[in-house]
């Protein structure tokens, strides 16, 4: 393997770690929402996307309809279709290897594909950050889960206190300008707002749909 | 139901990534699209912060959820890990619940 290469595999561990220490507290916060471990595995092998599972067992967590959870976490992963767009040209367009490729579309592969030199090297970093990110989210899932799950009482420690956290550490990246950030203290107080008056999960959406007026209405064509 | 719920946010979430690669470029390359649907996770992720700080049922409260949002903010602030930004707002209600 060239120096390029090992340089790729060292960077995909790095970010697998840090996130399987991510993925320890969605174990917990899952756990401590009232998903049984099973559920929680389940999510972070099949959903593969944290900000969308984040906010599902949030949304249980604090009481609202499973459902209300579900339609915020689509909403969080339309990202990944942009995502999508950008490894498109990229990734193999046919067969089986793409369906296996589209679960790997999230923020960290795409960012680790793109900033190489050639397609044969974007494909690379894909996968091994694809594949290193799996293994440690799904690991770190399980340790959560199961720590968690042997804590009589979670809320001696916490628990129910941390989504906040994790929803502000998950943002915090996206507020390196002025407009987001005025999106997102409008988002907090229109939701805050409507919250007293419709059912659980809606100010969320009614939150998705101003902001998707607001992005249509304000782009020049 | 719970199940249900879980699996259909899946589905959903996979379906999402593989229109990424799937579909003709023309769609998701219009301007509108490019621009608007990175906004929906900064406005979501921030409404979820409000809500799950300050929402008890139908009622807003102010509990020791927002003294760990406090120390969240400060630990994000000076850049600090996810887990350690996680665990000090864990701690934070901890804490002030024993006192």
């Amino acid at each position: 393997m060239d120096s390029a290469r090992k340089g790729v595999v060292r960077d995909a561990l790095g970010i697998a770690i840090a996130s399987g220490a991510y993925a320890i507290s969605f174990g917990a916060i899952s756990t401590t929402a009232g998903l049984s471990v099973l559920q929680t595995c389940a999510l972070s092998v099949l959903m593969f996307t944290g900000a969308s599972q984040f906010a599902l067992v949030g949304i249980v967590g604090a009481g609202g309809s499973v459902w209300a959870g579900a339609a915020t976490a689509a909403l969080l992963g339309s990202r990944n279709a942009l995502y999508g767009l950008r490894l498109s040209s990229i990734l193999d367009r046919s067969g089986l290897k793409r369906l296996l490729a589209a679960h790997f579309v999230i923020d960290e592969t795409t960012a680790m594909a793109i900033a190489r030199e050639s397609p044969a090297e974007s494909r690379f970093a894909f996968w091994a950050t694809g594949v290193a990110l799996f293994a440690f989210w799904n690991l770190g899932t399980l340790i959560g889960a199961l720590a968690t799950h042997l804590v009589p009482d979670p809320k001696v420690l916490g628990l129910d206190a941390a989504p906040p956290a994790a929803f502000l550490a998950l943002l915090a990246p996206r507020l390196r300008a002025r407009e987001p950030m005025a999106i997102a203290l409008a988002a907090a107080v229109v939701a805050l707002v409507c919250l007293p008056f419709v059912p659980a999960g809606i100010p969320l959406l009614i939150v998705a749909v101003l902001v998707a007026i607001y992005g249509v209405v304000r782009t020049r064509p | 139901m719970t199940w249900a719920g879980v699996l259909v946010a899946c589905a959903a979430c996979y379906a999402l990534k593989l229109a990424g690669l799937s579909l003709p470029a023309g769609v998701l390359a219009d301007p509108r699209v490019q621009r608007t649907v990175p906004l929906v996770p900064v406005a979501l992720l921030a409404a979820l912060v409000a809500t799950q700080t300050f929402a008890s049922g139908h009622h807003l409260v102010l509990d020791v959820r927002a003294a760990a949002l406090a120390v969240a903010i400060v630990a994000v602030v000076v850049r600090a890990p996810f887990l350690v930004v996680v665990a000090a707002a864990a701690a934070t209600a901890a804490v002030l619940r024993l006192v």
